[in-house]
């Protein structure tokens, strides 16, 4: 069972994870502007992966590669790093003291230790909340703002067409979690993770559920105050704008 | 391969005249063998009329529910009940365990109406509830368990005697999000084993585990997400 569960492994995960991205907006996987923006350029690391790759370091030496690997497992590839990434990472915090270069070990991978200071900023990183910046799911938050708020869209089918593909990602999300139901601490933190999507996925569609019904209700108390009600009774597509945006 | 049920165009109208309700409209839905559908939309959407047609507690206004090929309204009120002794299996929401009877004796219920001997139906009874792994608590009563136990006990009910449709109507509802996820477990187990299931639910989460979703609006299947079945895409073609 375990090592079926564990040949399965990072590939799969990756693999099945991989194409439902484009189905759902997760905050730090798309960098459309959430807090973990910059994953892809290799500018500026988010500070979920420079605190992830002191607090790996924290255990022990490791280097760039080895850091990868191990972000990854525990995160099941959900938010895969370049190593170039990875070693910008490293020379940042090199520069703030954060860890130090052993200089390179025999098959010339340059491996460093965390320093007392790298400690205390893990330390103070698992000690306090993650900062909510920015509201999540911007997008479909503005699509459906300016969905309800411009003429001729058909509110109901964007609401549909993205609880479609939100409920086909959580689809996905729900096999994944068939297959990883370890209790070894990798394959919990793999889990958890899981978990993080599932409930993300199932927190829009709950949302969306909730706008179809404020604009059915919406539609029902114009039709029903209106003379020509038009044949629309209980359509939520015929939302008035100015209506739907009180 | 042909559906373990099959809605052939139904229509159900609650009422007549000025309060005449239509729960469903021409709805056309089949699921086949292994395969779990959760049935998804707000209340008043149709979801739990579709479920009650699928189990032949009542009849649609015009159209046909068929069950491995029979035809419910052919078969009449004896035949029916046979039918949900020997075919289907039914899981709610309020577990509905009858209070005076252990979690054998509950499970063991349907088989014995169905005529066979309580020690046969006992022993099958015994198995199904080994099956949703609670074997050992098969002396105890409904008030004496957990709710996720009571739940099992459901679904053992609703499996015993290798029954081949499982309706779920809101199954994890009045439970905790870690045990409703144990049950759903059981559920497509047993789909995964070859029954057909059919799962209604607003709870996304809970229809995340199923192979396609339908998404019901006033009583008019309006989506469907998921992966087509290759021998339903096969029928198409045929």
């Amino acid at each position: 069972m375990t090592a079926r569960t564990l040949s399965v492994g990072l590939d799969a995960r990756v693999a099945l994870a991989y194409p439902v991205w484009p189905a759902v907006y997760i905050p730090g996987i798309h960098g459309h502007g959430g807090v973990d923006h910059g994953v892809d350029d290799g500018e500026e690391s988010p500070v979920s992966v420079r605190n992830a790759l002191l607090a790996l370091l924290e255990q022990g030496p490791r280097y760039g590669y080895q850091l990868r690997a191990e972000f990854e497992d525990r995160t099941g590839g959900t938010w895969p790093l370049n190593v170039g990434q990875v070693y910008t990472t490293l020379s940042r915090l090199e520069r703030d003291g954060l860890v130090e270069g052993q200089g390179a070990d025999a098959d010339g991978h340059v491996v460093y230790v965390v320093t007392a200071s790298g400690r205390e900023e893990v330390a103070a990183w698992f000690g306090s909340p993650v900062p909510r910046t920015r509201p999540p799911r911007e997008e479909l938050a503005i699509k459906l703002a300016l969905a309800v708020s411009v003429p001729g869209v058909e509110v109901g089918a964007v609401i549909q067409q993205q609880r479609s593909a939100t409920m086909a990602a959580l689809q996905d999300y729900t096999r994944l979690k068939r297959r990883a139901a370890g209790d070894d601490p990798h394959e919990l933190a793999w889990g958890l993770v899981l978990d993080s999507l599932v409930f993300n996925a199932e927190a829009e569609i709950r949302w969306l559920d909730h706008c179809e019904a404020r604009l059915r209700r919406a539609a029902h108390d114009r039709g029903a105050s209106s003379v020509d009600r038009a044949g629309q009774a209980g359509q939520a597509e015929q939302v008035d704008p100015q209506e739907a945006t009180r | 391969m042909s559906a373990v049920l099959q809605l052939d165009t139904v229509t159900r109208i609650h009422g007549a005249g000025a309060t005449e309700v239509m729960a469903l409209r021409e709805v056309s839905f089949s699921a086949y063998a292994g395969e779990l559908v959760a049935v998804m939309g707000p209340s008043g959407s149709g979801k739990s009329t579709l479920l009650t047609l699928a189990g032949g507690l009542d009849g649609p206004t015009s159209g046909a529910v068929r069950v491995e090929g029979t035809d419910l309204a052919a078969l009449g009120q004896k035949g029916r009940a046979a039918m949900r002794r020997t075919s289907i299996g039914y899981v709610f929401q309020d577990f509905n365990l009858i209070p005076a009877l252990t979690a054998v004796e509950n499970v063991a219920l349907p088989r014995e109406l169905d005529g066979a001997g309580s020690r046969t139906a006992r022993k099958v009874a015994l198995a199904a509830l080994e099956e949703v792994g609670i074997g050992e608590l098969a002396g105890r009563f409904p008030d004496e368990m957990s709710g996720g136990q009571q739940q099992r006990v459901a679904i053992a009910r609703a499996i015993v005697g290798e029954r081949r449709l499982i309706l779920a109507d809101e199954p994890t509802g009045a439970l905790d999000s870690e045990t409703g996820e144990d049950i759903l477990r059981l559920i497509r187990a047993r789909c995964d084993a070859g029954a057909a299931g059919v799962l209604v639910t607003h709870e996304a989460r809970h229809a995340a585990w199923a192979d396609r979703v339908v998404f019901l609006r006033d009583g008019v299947i309006v989506d469907e997400s998921g992966r087509d079945r290759p021998d339903a895409l096969l029928e198409q073609a045929r």
